[in-house]
């Protein structure tokens, strides 16, 4: 059986919103960070599926931006994360609560 | 295309993007100066230089006509040219601002001065973008420098937790942006404006609508418009004054230059005026009604920046030459009132928590202690409200305007009710400052509020521009030359 675009298209979709969900329903900070990170790659996934079958290489190229970027990204972050935990030995997100309304 | 062609036509590119090549190279002498000279008086000078040098180059090619660099990834000259010295010109004054401040708070961090250059460099690409992939690549150079500079207190809670949140909700949006790039890419089979247009007229199915509406969201989120503003409370309150007073001014700019570029140049216009003209209602209504009932003054200002992403929102609504322009110089003058706002903030700081817990009212009678702070902080607060002669009045009235036009009478009329609204909320800051006797645990006995000459002369700068950009309509009439219809042809073709 022949492997089509849209197959492509749709695991990309699928790892998209399980990246979305676990976004909105975990609260450890590492772990959402990790939901992003899914998030980025599924698309990149998607951008090297239309790059191919269009015979273009413009996705290919964003590919490697988004790479960097997560990468840039991940490091922030975790640097972030370490930065809360020494001062309040959690990454829960609920217990980051001093701004509210 | 020969290597010579090539080669000449990159030292071209390399030109008329010189003031881009100037500040991202001082940011990264400053990073290095930085580790052998650890705060040293220099490095905020190289950087305000840096940022001014670019500031004039602009300046001086606001006049040119629009063109493209770097194999159509950049626009120059024009419009670009305009938000680019716009960015500039609020990098410099915040940094200005910046230097005494972070001797007050006890964190003189010189990479905060590269961080600055570093973000103001992603908002010059995106603001300046020609092409998906060049506003992706600015939105996030500017948004991951903009997480650090929020974080840079480490001592301090709210600092960090702030970070934290606008990191995570930060990178969610990039992850929906990214998505809408990837299903108009796979739609039209390019990331070019121009050329997405063109596709987009020839056939837009449901996998280009799909996309179209996440990189709205993504954009949406950027500019702090309702549903997608809870980021933007927490975050200006957290922040360092002078930074908030950046980010909340020069990065909303830039992402709002280039949601207008994207709606004028890729996206047929005329289907976006309802989808625009309802966030414009639920964010300008949001914004207005929560800053009502805020004790924190920085939080305050953050529904108020709220508030103002609605009224550009009714500009771009519009979806003529008109509303675009019209946003455009709402921006310019939404930059002087806030930088000058935060600047007055950051002054009149005491909590050593970077504003984030002392309240409006322990400010009271700070007007006739400090007289210079009172009276720049009411010119600001009236030109926020939109009061005429002050340049918040000539704003407002170049974003409404345009709406009437395009029929959309209701749109400006709740603009008009909600800057009604927003009068309490900024006039009672006028209240507490000169009205309201000071308190028993009033902050002035103990604290002087010192103001330092460079800091003053960046309020006087900024009071005197809103009132030269409120009697006069020179800045009005610059703008309105942007994105007339026959240079949309002219990048078609």
């Amino acid at each position: 059986m022949e492997i089509t675009l849209n197959w492509y298209l749709t695991l990309s979709a699928l790892l998209f919103s399980m990246g979305v969900i676990g976004f909105l329903f975990r609260r450890n900070a590492i772990v959402m960070l990790m939901c992003v990170e899914l998030m980025l790659n599924s698309v990149n996934l998607s951008l090297v599926a239309l790059s191919q079958s269009m015979g273009d290489t413009a996705g290919q190229i964003l590919v490697f931006f988004v790479m960097s970027v997560a990468a840039a990204e991940a490091a922030v972050g975790l640097a972030l994360v370490i930065a809360i935990f020494r001062d309040k030995l959690t990454i829960d997100v609920t217990q980051i609560n001093l701004f509210k309304y | 295309m020969d290597l010579s062609q090539a080669y000449s036509m990159m030292m071209t590119d390399l030109g008329a993007t010189l003031f881009l090549l100037i500040v991202a190279v001082s940011g990264l002498v400053l990073v290095v100066f930085d580790a052998f000279k650890p705060r040293h008086v220099a490095t905020p000078w190289i950087a305000g230089l840096a940022l001014s040098a670019g500031f004039v180059i602009e300046m001086m090619s606001i006049g040119a006509p629009e063109g493209l660099a770097w194999y159509d990834m950049m626009r120059t000259g024009g419009s670009a040219a305009f938000v680019n010295s716009l960015v500039l010109g609020s990098g410099a004054l915040s940094i200005i601002l910046t230097v005494p401040y972070l001797k007050k708070i006890g964190h003189n961090i010189g990479e905060v001065y590269a961080m600055i250059l570093f973000a103001t460099v992603g908002m010059l690409v995106l603001g300046a973008a020609n092409n998906l992939v060049t506003v992706f690549v600015g939105l996030e150079t500017m948004s991951i420098c903009l997480y650090i500079l929020t974080g840079f207190v480490r001592s301090e809670s709210g600092s960090t937790e702030s970070a934290l949140k606008y990191f995570l909700l930060g990178a969610f949006s990039t992850g929906f942006f990214l998505y809408g790039i990837a299903l108009i890419y796979g739609a039209t089979g390019s990331m070019e404006f121009g050329a997405i247009r063109i596709a987009a007229e020839q056939s837009a199915g449901v996998m280009f609508w799909g996309g179209v509406s996440l990189l709205l969201v993504g954009f949406l989120f950027k500019v702090s418009a309702a549903p997608f503003h809870m980021w933007t409370p927490d975050v200006y309150q957290g922040a360092p004054t002078t930074i908030t007073g950046f980010m909340s001014t020069a990065s909303k700019a830039a992402a709002f230059a280039a949601l207008v570029v994207v709606l004028w140049k890729a996206l047929p216009a005329e289907r976006w005026a309802d989808v625009l003209a309802v966030f414009a209602v639920i964010t300008m209504v949001i914004g207005n009604v929560i800053a009502l009932s805020q004790q924190n003054i920085k939080r305050m200002l953050a529904y108020s920046s709220i508030a103002h992403a609605g009224y550009v929102l009714v500009g771009l609504a519009s979806g003529s030459q008109a509303g675009y322009s019209g946003a455009l110089f709402y921006l310019m003058v939404y930059t002087i009132m806030n930088i000058g706002a935060f600047g007055v903030l950051a002054l009149l700081e005491w909590d050593g928590k970077e504003g984030s817990e002392q309240t409006l009212e322990s400010l009271a009678g700070v007007g006739y202690r400090k007289p210079f702070l009172g009276w720049t902080m009411a010119v600001f607060m009236f030109s926020l409200s939109g009061f005429p002669p002050l340049a918040g009045f000539l704003g407002k009235w170049a974003v409404f305007a345009p709406a009437i036009d395009a029929d959309l009478v209701w749109l400006a009329i709740i603009g008009v009710l909600t800057s009604a609204v927003s009068a309490y909320y900024y006039l009672r800051v006028l209240v507490v400052f000169f009205m309201k006797p000071e308190g028993e645990n009033s902050p002035m006995a103990e604290h002087s509020f010192d103001i330092p000459r460079s800091s003053a002369a960046v309020l006087i700068a900024c009071v005197v521009l809103l009132v030269v950009f409120g009697v006069t309509t020179f800045a009005l009439d610059v703008t309105s030359g942007f994105f007339a219809a026959d240079t949309v042809t002219q990048f078609l073709g």
